[in-house]
C-alpha cells in the first residue's frame, strides 16, 4: 500500500538484506575499523545490538588521527525478566570478558552488556548461547523483549503470567536463521529448530518499527504496561489466571520540535481468555505490519497507526482478523508502578529480596560491592533472578534455608544497606543510559542523576518525605528509555546540563505528564521543585501522590491523551 | 644499458663501444642530467665555459696516480665522504673516481693503483649489504695479491656498539694481507664524523705527495658546511604536538609538527630528521650528586669555558653509557673490577644495558675533577627520526613520530634522551633545534608506476606516511601497500584515520594490520606478509620495492626470514636459493631497510 519510492532507507535496507544478513559477515571481519558498514548498522539491531562509540573521546581521538572507539551495546533478551543462576553467572563473566565489567540491568528486564569490541561480537553472543540466552530482536524492528511483571508476592499467578509471556515471546520471535548463521557457526539454537527463512508473521521486511508488549498482574503495575504497543493485564477468577485486559497503542518517544510526535499511553479495548492472548498479540502485530506508517520512522509507531486510522477502525479490524469478538474489559485497579523493596513471602512459602540497583548498573563501587555480592549468591542460590522494569532486581524463591546466608553475603558488601538507607525517592529512579554510549543523547542521565538525588534527597528530607514514593525519571534525550513521560517528576535531556521538568504523571502509570519548566540546568532544577516539594509536604491530602497533587493544585493540567500532551 | 640507442647511426668519431664507456654505469636520472650538461656545455660556445666542476689543471701524466673512492654505504654516510674526497682529491688536481662497492667486481681490484675505502658497519659488526660481496671476496682464496696497491681505510660506526667499526677494520686487516701498503692509517670515526673523515683525506692525500691544492681554482668550501648539521642546527617552531594513543595505551607515541617556513630545508620522504636534544634536569641533577662536583665549576669544551652544569645538560651524553666511555673512566679508577669489566666483552655488554652515566659513577665512585669528568663523556648526539610527512603534502613542514622510550632500570626510572625531551620538555610553541639526515637509499621508487610494500612496525610506520602522501600528490602510478602491526588496534593504530582515508581513495591499494596483543596468540607484521606470501611475491616479481622500517633487533630479522619463506613457497626451492634471492633484492636496493 505504499509507494517504493517513498521508503525510508531503512526499509529499503531491511529488503535487501536476505532476512536480516546484509553484509554484516565482511563489517564484522573487516580489520580495518571497529565500525561496521553502514547499513549493517541497522540490520546489528534486528541482532541485539548497538553500534556506539565512547562520546567523552570522540574530539580527542579525532586529534589523535584516531577513528571514534567504536564499540557494541549488546542487550539479551529474558523474557519475564527471569534469568537462572547459572544465567547470572553467565552474563557476570561476559560482562568482565568482552564489556566493561558492568552489567545494566534496563527497563524492559534485559541484560545490556556495554563496550563489546566488534572482534568479540561472536564470542560474545556465543557465551550467551552457552547459557540458553539470546540477543535476537533485542533490538530492531520488531517485537522486543516481553516483559512481565516481577510479582514477588503471588507466585502461582506469576508462574502462570510468566508462562503466557514466554509463549508470546516465542511466537513473535524472527524465524530467520540469519542470528545462527552469522553468530554461532550455523548451528541450531538447542530450543529453536529453524527448516527455512521465511518470516510468516513479519515478512521480509519486518515491522515499519519497534513494538513492545508487556504484561502485569494488578494491583503491581512494575512494567508499565500502558507504555507498550500491547500491554496485558493479568485478570484473576477463583485464584487462577483467566485472561487479560488488553490495552494497544502505548509508547514515550517523540522529537523535540514536532508536536507531531507525542508520547501516548494505550487504549484499554477489552478482555481476552488466556487462550487467545498470544493469536490477539500476532493479530495486532500484523495489522501494524500492514498499516504502520514506512515512509517516516518518526510517525511508525502503532500508536501513530492508531490515531491515523481511530481506534475503533482499528479494533474493527483486529476483530475481523481474529475471527471473533474481543470481550468487554473486566475491572481491575493498579496502584503502584514502582517496586517493593525487601523481603516478602508467597503464599507456598518461598522468600523473595527486591534489591535497589542504583541506575539498574550492576558494578563494585568502594561502598557497594553488587557484582561481586550477586556473583556469590548466585554461586548458591536455587531460584532465580527476575530482572524488574524498574531496573531493579528480585533474587525470587530463595529457599529458607538460604534466607541467613543470603543477607550475611549482601550485608558483607554493603548490599543491603544500600536498599535501606536510601530515600524513596532514589529508591524508585530510572534512568536511561545516554552518555557517554548513546548515540541519541543530548545530556547526561545514568551518570548524572545519583548526583542530582544527593541535592533533591537533601530536600526531600527537609520535608520530611523520605519515605514517600515518588517517581522520578531522567533521560538523556526524548525517545522515553526510561518512560520519562510517566515521571511524577520527568527530566528529559535537551542540551549538556539542561534538561525540561515534565510534572504530573500518575503513581500508577495511568497519566502523563506535562511540561511544567524548559532548559533548567541543575540549579534550575533545585530551584523549581524545592517549593513544590515544600507545598506537596504541608498542603497534601491523606494518600495524595505527588503526581495528583501538582494537578490538583493547578501547577501543570492534567494530560488524558496523547494528543493533548503538548498542550499548556 | 637498455636505454642506449644500439642501432641508430653515430656521429663522427664515436664508436659504440666509446659511448659505452663513456656513459659507464649511469642511472637514467643521471643521462638525463648529462645530457642537460653536455647542451650546456655546447650552448656556451667553444673552450672550457662555465662547467659545474673545475677542470683538473694539468699535472704530468706520469706523476698522477689514478684514485679509487669506493664506497660502502647503508645509509648513504660513507657515499657522502666518499664524493667529499673526490672533490678534495681534484681539487688537488688529482684524477679520483667514486665507485659503489654494490657494483664493484672484487678482481678490479688488482688494477687499482690507490684505493681510498670508506665504509661502515652495521649492528653486530657486519658489513652493509653493498659491501657484502667485497667483503666476502677479500676474505676469500679468491683474492688476489695486490703489492702495488697503495690505501687507506674510513671507517664509520658508533661507539656504542661492541663491534665498533670492525667492518672498515675487516677491510684494513684484508688488504694489509694481501700485501697492500697503508698510506695513512685508517681512522675509526663516531657519529659525528665530518672533523675525522676530513682529517683522514687531508692525510691520505698528503702521503700522495701532492700536497699543493690546485691554486687556480680553489673553489667554494664544502657542501655540507652550507647544509644544517650538528653544529650548525636550525632552529624551528613546534606548530603541533599530539599524543597518538588512545587512552589506556601501554605505548606513548608522539606527532609532532614543526615549522620550517623561512627555512629553506629540504628533504625527501625516506630523510630523516636529527633533532638536539638537551639532558633532563633531574638526570644532570643526578650525575652532581653522584660525583658531589658543583654545578658552576668551569669547565673547557671544544674551546669555550662553560659551567659544569650547562655542558652536562646540552653537550654531554647522559642517559646512555659505552664502552668507550667506560673505559676512559676505567683509567680514573683504581677499582681492578673496573678495568676487568672494561676488558670483558660479555660482562661489559651485560653492565652497559640500560645503565646512564650516573650509574657508573654511583657504582664506581671516583674522585674526578669536573674537567676530567667532561672529558670522559662522550658529546651529546643528535637523535634522528624518519621524517613522516612529505613536503608536497605540507609545504614548508616536517612531521616526526616519536615514542617515548622509558623504563626502569637498576633503581631508577630511565628515559630516551631525545624522546623524553621531545614528549615531557617540549610544547607547542617552543624552538627546536634540527637538521636533516640524508637517507640515501631509503627513497621511493623513481619510476612512480613501480609498486611499494611498506612493512612497519609501531613509530616505523614514519616514513610510510610519507612515501604514500608524497606518491599521492604526485599521482604515482604503482601501487602502495601498507602492513602494519602495534600491540592494540583501539589504542595503537597510528594515523588510523588517515590510512583509512588513504585507502577509500586508492592511495593505498592495500592495508594490512597486526596487533600483536588483541587475541591470545600473538599476530605481527611477518605473519601477515606469509599469510599474503604469494601476493607479496607476485609484486616482487612485478618489480616491487619492498620496505622495511622499524626495530633492528625484532623486526628486521623477522621479516627477512618471512621473506626468505615467501620466496621459497612460490618458488620451491631451498631455503639457500630463496635467501639468495632476498639478498638480490637488497642488493639491487628494492628491499630497504630503515632499522634502529
Amino acid at each position: 500500500m505504499t509507494n517504493q519510492s517513498q521508503l525510508s532507507e531503512v526499509e529499503h535496507v531491511k529488503e535487501a538484506s536476505n532476512y536480516l544478513r546484509g553484509t554484516l559477515r565482511e563489517s564484522v571481519q573487516n580489520p580495518l575499523t571497529g565500525a561496521l558498514y553502514p547499513d549493517d548498522t541497522h540490520l546489528i539491531k534486528f541482532h541485539g545490538s548497538y553500534q556506539q562509540t565512547d562520546r567523552d573521546l570522540d574530539s580527542e581521538r579525532k586529534r589523535q588521527k584516531l577513528e571514534p572507539l567504536y564499540s557494541f551495546m549488546i542487550r539479551v533478551r529474558v523474557p519475564g525478566g527471569v534469568a537462572t543462576p547459572a544465567q547470572w553467572l553467565r552474563m557476570d563473566d561476559l560482562a568482565d570478558e568482552y564489556a566493561n565489567g558492568t552489567l545494566k540491568l534496563t527497563t524492559r528486564q534485559t541484560f545490556q552488556l556495554h563496550g563489546v569490541l566488534k572482534r568479540d561480537l561472536q564470542q560474545t553472543i556465543q557465551g550467551f548461547n552457552a547459557a540458553l540466552l539470546d540477543s535476537i530482536a533485542g533490538c530492531g524492528d520488531v517485537n522486543r523483549n516481553v516483559m512481565c511483571g516481577a510479582n514477588p508476592h503471588e507466585s502461582e499467578l506469576h508462574a502462570a503470567v510468566y508462562e503466557v509471556s514466554k509463549q508470546i515471546s516465542a511466537h513473535l520471535t524472527p524465524q530467520t536463521t540469519a542470528y545462527w548463521e552469522l553468530w554461532l557457526n550455523g548451528e541450531p539454537h538447542l530450543s529453536t529448530e529453524p527448516a527455512e527463512d521465511t518470516e510468516p508473521i513479519y515478512g521480509k521486511t519486518y515491522l515499519p518499527r519497534k513494538f513492545k508488549i508487556a504484561l502485569a498482574v494488578p494491583p503491581y503495575n512494575d512494567t508499565d504496561i500502558f507504555a507498550n504497543d500491547i500491554g496485558l493485564i493479568a485478570v484473576e477468577e477463583n485464584g487462577a489466571l483467566a485472561g487479560f485486559n488488553v490495552a494497544i497503542g502505548g509508547g514515550m518517544g517523540m522529537t523535540f520540535g514536532m508536536p507531531d510526535t507525542y508520547p501516548r499511553l494505550a487504549d484499554l479495548i477489552g478482555f481476552v481468555p488466556t487462550a487467545q492472548v498470544v493469536d490477539v498479540c500476532e493479530k495486532v502485530v500484523t495489522i501494524q505490519r500492514d498499516w504502520g506508517n514506512r515512509q517516516n520512522r518518526k510517525f511508525s509507531r502503532l500508536k501513530y497507526t492508531i490515531d491515523r486510522v481511530g481506534l475503533d477502525g482499528f479494533v474493527a479490524e483486529l476483530q475481523q482478523r481474529l475471527g471473533y469478538e474481543i470481550q468487554p474489559a473486566r475491572p481491575y485497579r493498579f496502584a503502584m508502578s514502582s517496586d517493593a523493596f525487601g523481603w516478602a513471602q508467597s503464599a507456598d512459602g518461598r522468600l523473595h529480596l527486591t534489591l535497589f540497583v542504583e541506575g539498574g548498573r550492576v558494578q563494585d563501587t568502594a561502598a557497594v560491592q553488587l557484582k561481586t555480592a550477586l556473583r556469590e549468591v548466585a554461586g548458591f542460590h536455587t531460584g532465580e533472578f527476575r530482572l524488574t522494569g524498574n531496573q531493579n532486581l528480585v533474587v525470587a524463591n530463595i529457599s529458607p534455608q538460604h534466607r541467613t546466608r543470603i543477607e550475611q553475603v549482601l550485608a558483607r558488601h554493603g548490599v543491603l544497606n544500600a536498599t535501606t538507607a536510601r530515600t524513596a525517592l532514589r529508591l524508585g529512579a530510572l534512568a536511561c543510559v545516554a552518555l557517554n554510549t548513546c548515540t541519541l543523547a543530548f545530556a547526561e542521565a545514568e551518570r548524572y542523576l545519583p548526583q542530582l538525588l544527593d541535592r533533591l534527597d537533601a530536600v526531600i528530607r527537609a520535608h520530611d518525605l523520605a519515605n514517600e514514593g515518588i517517581l522520578i525519571r531522567m533521560t538523556g534525550c526524548p525517545n522515553g528509555c526510561a518512560r520519562p513521560y510517566l515521571g511524577e517528576i520527568g527530566l528529559v535531556g535537551k542540551a549538556v546540563g539542561r534538561y525540561n521538568l515534565y510534572l504530573g504523571a500518575s503513581h500508577r502509570g495511568e497519566r502523563l505528564n506535562k511540561l511544567y519548566r524548559e532548559m533548567l540546568d541543575e540549579d534550575g532544577i533545585i530551584r523549581e521543585l524545592t517549593p513544590l516539594l515544600a507545598a506537596y509536604s504541608q498542603h497534601r491530602l491523606p494518600a495524595e501522590r505527588f503526581g495528583d497533587f501538582v494537578i490538583r493544585q493547578g501547577y501543570v493540567r492534567a494530560t488524558t491523551h496523547g494528543q493533548n500532551f503538548h498542550a499548556a | 644499458m637498455s636505454s642506449l640507442p644500439t642501432d641508430q647511426r653515430l656521429p663522427i668519431g664515436f664508436d659504440d663501444n666509446t659511448l659505452r664507456q663513456l656513459v659507464g654505469d649511469f642511472s637514467e636520472q643521471q643521462l638525463l642530467w648529462l645530457s642537460g650538461y653536455f647542451y650546456g656545455r655546447y650552448a656556451a660556445g667553444p673552450g672550457p665555459a662555465a662547467a659545474p666542476e673545475p677542470a683538473a689543471p694539468p699535472v704530468a701524466t706520469a706523476a698522477r696516480p689514478r684514485i679509487t673512492v669506493l664506497y660502502g654505504s647503508q645509509t648513504g654516510n660513507s657515499k657522502k665522504v666518499a664524493l667529499q674526497a673526490v672533490e678534495a682529491a681534484r681539487q688537488r688536481g688529482l684524477d679520483a673516481t667514486a665507485r659503489d662497492m654494490n657494483d664493484y667486481q672484487g678482481r678490479e681490484l688488482g688494477k687499482e693503483q690507490v684505493l681510498l675505502l670508506v665504509v661502515s658497519t652495521q649492528g653486530e659488526g657486519e658489513p652493509p649489504v653493498a659491501a657484502e660481496e667485497l667483503h666476502r671476496f677479500l676474505g676469500s682464496a679468491r683474492a688476489p695479491q695486490l703489492p702495488a696497491l697503495r690505501y687507506s681505510v674510513l671507517a664509520l660506526g658508533d661507539r656504542s656498539y661492541l663491534h665498533f667499526c670492525q667492518t672498515g677494520r675487516d677491510f684494513d686487516e684484508r688488504l694489509s694481507k694481501l700485501g697492500a701498503t697503508a698510506l695513512a692509517p685508517r681512522v675509526d670515526c663516531d657519529l659525528d664524523f665530518q672533523a675525522d673523515a676530513q682529517q683522514w683525506m687531508a692525510a691520505a692525500l698528503d702521503a700522495l705527495g701532492q700536497a699543493t691544492p690546485a691554486a687556480a681554482s680553489v673553489k667554494s668550501p664544502p657542501v655540507e658546511v652550507k647544509e644544517y648539521a650538528r653544529h650548525h642546527p636550525l632552529t624551528v617552531e613546534v606548530l603541533e604536538k599530539i599524543q597518538l594513543n588512545g587512552r589506556g595505551s601501554t605505548k606513548e607515541t608522539y606527532h609532532l609538527e614543526l615549522s620550517l617556513a623561512g627555512a629553506g630545508l629540504q628533504y625527501e620522504p625516506g630523510d630523516a630528521l636529527a633533532v638536539v636534544p638537551t639532558n633532563s634536569a633531574a638526570l644532570v641533577e643526578e650525575v652532581l650528586r653522584a660525583t658531589q662536583l658543583g654545578a658552576d665549576a668551569p669547565v673547557q669544551l671544544q674551546g669555550e669555558t662553560l659551567p659544569l652544569a650547562t655542558v652536562l645538560a646540552e653537550r654531554l651524553e647522559l642517559s646512555t653509557l659505552s664502552r668507550d666511555v667506560l673505559e676512559r673512566y676505567a683509567r680514573h679508577h683504581p677499582a681492578p673490577r673496573l678495568r676487568e669489566l672494561a676488558g670483558a666483552t660479555e660482562q661489559l655488554q651485560r653492565y652497559l644495558y640500560g645503565r646512564d652515566a650516573a650509574d657508573l659513577l654511583v657504582d664506581y665512585p671516583a674522585e674526578l675533577s669536573a674537567q676530567q669528568l667532561v672529558d670522559t663523556l662522550r658529546p651529546l648526539p643528535a637523535r634522528a627520526y624518519s621524517l613522516a610527512s612529505s613536503l608536497l603534502a605540507h609545504p614548508d613542514e616536517a612531521h616526526l613520530t616519536v615514542g617515548a622510550v622509558r623504563y626502569d632500570a637498576h633503581g631508577r626510572r630511565k628515559q630516551g634522551a631525545c624522546s623524553c625531551y621531545l614528549a615531557d620538555r617540549v610544547q607547542v610553541g617552543d624552538q627546536l633545534r634540527v637538521f636533516v639526515e640524508r637517507n640515501e637509499y631509503f627513497k621511493l621508487p623513481q619510476n612512480p608506476d613501480a609498486n611499494i610494500i611498506m612493512v612497519g612496525a609501531g613509530t616505523g610506520v614514519a616514513p610510510f606516511r610519507g612515501f604514500v602522501e608524497e606518491r599521492a600528490e604526485r599521482g604515482a602510478g604503482g601501487l602502495n601497500w601498507l602492513l602494519f602491526g602495534n600491540p592494540h588496534f583501539t589504542t595503537d593504530f597510528l594515523y588510523q584515520a588517515e590510512w583509512q582515508q588513504h585507502f577509500k581513495r586508492g592511495t593505498l591499494a592495500k592495508l594490512h594490520v597486526a596487533f600483536s596483543r588483541d587475541q591470545a596468540a600473538k599476530i605481527y607484521v611477518h605473519n601477515r606478509l606469509l599469510e599474503h606470501a604469494r601476493e607479496v611475491y607476485d609484486w616482487l616479481e612485478n618489480g616491487a620495492y619492498f620496505y622495511v622500517c622499524g626495530d633492528r633487533q625484532r623486526l628486521a630479522a623477522t621479516v627477512h626470514r618471512a621473506l626468505v619463506s615467501v620466496v621459497q613457497q612460490a618458488q620451491g626451492v631451498s631455503p639457500e636459493a630463496a635467501e639468495a634471492y632476498v639478498r638480490g633484492l637488497k642488493k639491487q636496493r628494492r628491499y630497504l631497510e630503515d632499522v634502529y
